[in-house]
């Protein structure tokens, strides 16, 4: 199949039907997945600080340091979530702050140690907005933080705080938070020293479709260069409780059929990727079934705990078995996966 | 098959049982949404059509402990209840100064063993006194069979009764599905097939329109929904007095019937081939309250042309675990009906265009 360029894909995403998006996506889908499996994998999301100096004006979970509400997880909370996680068949943590400026490189190499030293589990950590920030706070080059990081335990990297990779948009809704080219190069020397990444976008707050195009372009081109994402997540801005909510009163929460688009449209584009996810977080799980047609073959995490889009108040929450049979009901095999979609384990009819 | 099927949708000849259980079992999802579209633009051209509405449910008391329900309660329960025509009218008073404007009140209640006929009525002439401009959708057959019941009274009499004290239209509940085998047992004490049937024969000989409704995704097979909806096309055929069909999404929780939600694509096929089927009723509705908005909004690009409305303190879906919201705003839903690309078009009753946003 031949790629679509930047200049097609505005057009088909501007001006196709949503039945021929979906149409192609799902052809697509297909041809990479002909074994009709659907995955998930069983984790749970731990947030260990919720103190943040990014303090993005769409995110609502973040607390300076002085609130009432203001955490740093302690180990003996850590290793309760954790042993949860594991007893319910968790094979992962997404371990992920708050950008918090009293924490050091060694907060971070400590807690991956300990994590690693009491409990047999693979650790998706961090994002490219704490590895810069440590970085920075520590003079050392990104390589050598990342390296320190994997060498204490880190396995994989989470696709998150790439919101949307435009810096014209990032401008207004995370200042402070690093540009897209910082988010990129972070990700490019993971990759260059064998750590894997997931890449997320964040859409539905006031960016236009060309930075929806632009984002999935740079992803597209990273991946040509370095193989190292193993999924697409897009998902859509949930305006609760934010600052951006705030100051833009008028911004509604994305609806359904945008979400679709955007899913077909990331199917469609980014060629290189093996593994799309739906979102149930953000849409609720009866799109996310309808999304399985739309392009995507993985159904996330079952996030035995998640705290960043609940913040926002969106709260669906779901158990494993739930899961499995939103899978089966929408027509294809559920598989629980391991952080590098590798499958675990089938679950007969 | 497909392609015949479209063929014969596009030049506006009818399909059949046996394409429309095709279109059941097949995984064409995009192309039978794309072929509802079609139908709908037809009839509706790019219309969604909303309504500034409320439920109100006078009782959760109820004879009849449909297996599927998660509403229903006996007397002495602690969460029983039962309002007075008071309450009722302050209910519509409160929603209509919060809301600014009120088009319509939805009333289905619970069949109460101790409530006459009398008060049901006395409900409706004091709502129509009160709000004259307002529109009431009020009573399903199963409710009209037991105020025939109750009161000794035929049908007509007891709908004719109805209509003199103000009811406009009827609601289309109760059809669940018209299996007699499978309503035999998510519904043993409601009343058959046929009489529901002969009910709504009759509203629509008296100049009531109704809705019809299937209740959809617990146990009934494909084959029970396609008979459900060419019963009621050929009931319309006679009669033509369907407004609307609502295709109710099964709610599992909270009930006797083990069965779990149907996916978003059986919501959306269901939907798609309602309209494919259905081409003498003039709407199809998609129901948020149980479809969720966010699907709901979906819907309207698979056939549907009706977004119900603001409804606003729905009780029946969300005793049985509908996790959507309890009403809309009508910002929120001409909002969503706009990013769909579609023309939001606030309607009353009787689906007479009030404004076009």
């Amino acid at each position: 199949m031949v790629r679509i360029t930047k200049k097609e894909a505005l057009q088909i995403f501007k001006e196709a039907t949503l039945y021929e998006l979906g149409k192609v996506a799902d052809e697509i889908r297909r041809k990479l997945h002909p074994e009709g499996i659907v995955t998930f994998v069983i984790d749970r999301n731990i947030n260990y600080t919720n103190i943040c100096i990014n303090r993005c004006k769409f995110c609502a979970f973040w607390k300076p340091k002085e609130h009432p509400e203001a955490y740093v997880l302690t180990y003996d909370e850590l290793t309760r979530k954790i042993e949860e996680t594991i007893q319910k068949g968790g094979t992962q943590i997404l371990l992920q702050g708050g950008v918090n400026p009293e924490l050091g490189l060694n907060f971070y190499l400590d807690m991956l140690k300990f994590i690693k030293k009491n409990f047999k589990i693979h650790i998706h950590g961090f994002s490219p907005p704490e590895i810069a920030f440590l970085s920075k706070k520590e003079g050392l080059s990104t390589k050598e933080v990342l390296e320190r990081l994997k060498e204490a335990g880190l396995d994989s990297i989470a696709g998150g705080g790439a919101e949307i990779l435009s810096d014209k948009i990032r401008q207004i809704l995370s200042p402070n938070k690093i540009t897209s080219a910082e988010w990129l190069s972070v990700m490019r020397q993971a990759h260059l020293i064998g750590i894997k990444s997931s890449a997320t976008m964040m859409f539905g707050s006031i960016e236009s479709d060309e930075d929806i195009v632009e984002h999935l372009d740079v992803i597209r081109k990273l991946q040509d260069e370095t193989g190292g994402f193993t999924a697409f997540i897009p998902w859509s801005f949930q305006p609760g409780n934010t600052e951006l909510k705030r100051r833009y009163p008028e911004i509604k929460p994305s609806g359904a059929v945008r979400y679709l688009r955007v899913l077909a449209l990331s199917r469609i584009y980014l060629d290189n990727f093996k593994n799309i996810q739906v979102s149930w977080v953000t849409q609720g799980i009866k799109v996310a079934q309808v999304g399985l047609l739309f392009g995507a073959n993985d159904f996330g995490s079952t996030m035995l705990e998640e705290n960043v889009v609940k913040a926002a108040g969106v709260s669906y929450t779901v158990t494993i078995e739930e899961i499995i049979e939103a899978i089966k009901q929408a027509g294809f095999k559920p598989a629980q996966r391991d952080t590098y979609y590798r499958v675990l384990k089938y679950f007969s009819q | 098959m497909f392609s015949e099927i479209e063929r014969r949708v596009v030049n506006g000849e009818r399909i059949n049982k046996k394409e429309a259980i095709f279109l059941f079992n097949s995984d064409y999802l995009h192309a039978i949404g794309e072929l509802a579209e079609e139908v709908s633009r037809k009839i509706n051209q790019n219309r969604v059509y909303f309504i500034v509405n409320r439920h109100i449910n006078p009782t959760n008391i109820c004879v009849n402990r449909c297996r599927f329900c998660a509403f229903f309660r006996s007397p002495g329960d602690p969460d029983a209840y039962a309002m007075s025509i008071d309450e009722i009218i302050k209910n519509i008073r409160e929603t209509e100064q919060c809301l600014g404007y009120l088009s319509e009140v939805h009333i289905v209640s619970g069949l109460h063993p101790e409530w006459k006929f009398d008060y049901y009525l006395e409900i409706i002439r004091e709502i129509k006194r009160e709000f004259p401009n307002i529109g009431i959708k009020a009573f399903t057959a199963v409710e009209i069979d037991h105020f025939s019941r109750i009161s000794g009274l035929s049908i007509e009499k007891t709908l004719e009764k109805l209509k003199d004290a103000g009811v406009d239209i009827m609601p289309g509940g109760g059809a669940e599905i018209f299996n007699p085998q499978i309503r035999n047992i998510i519904c043993p004490e409601k009343i058959s097939a046929e009489r529901w049937l002969e009910i709504v024969k009759i509203a629509h000989k008296l100049d009531i329109k109704t809705n019809a409704t299937m209740l959809y995704g617990h146990i009934e097979s494909y084959a029970d929904r396609v008979d459900h909806l060419f019963t009621l096309r050929q009931l319309q055929d006679e009669t033509g007095g369907f407004l609307a069909f609502i295709p109710l999404s099964y709610q599992p929780k909270n009930n006797k019937i083990k069965a779990t939600h149907p996916s978003g694509i059986e919501d959306l096929k269901t939907i798609a081939i309602s309209r494919l089927v259905l081409d003498n009723i003039p709407h199809i509705k998609a129901y948020w309250v149980m479809l969720g908005e966010k699907l709901a909004q979906v819907a309207l690009l698979f056939g549907a042309d009706c977004f119900e409305g603001t409804v606003i303190e729905e009780r029946i879906a969300h005793s049985a675990g509908a996790s959507s919201k309890n009403g809309l705003s009508v910002e929120e839903i001409v909002y969503l009906i706009k990013e769909s690309g579609k023309i939001p078009a606030q309607r009353d009753s009787f689906y007479n265009i009030i404004k076009l946003w």
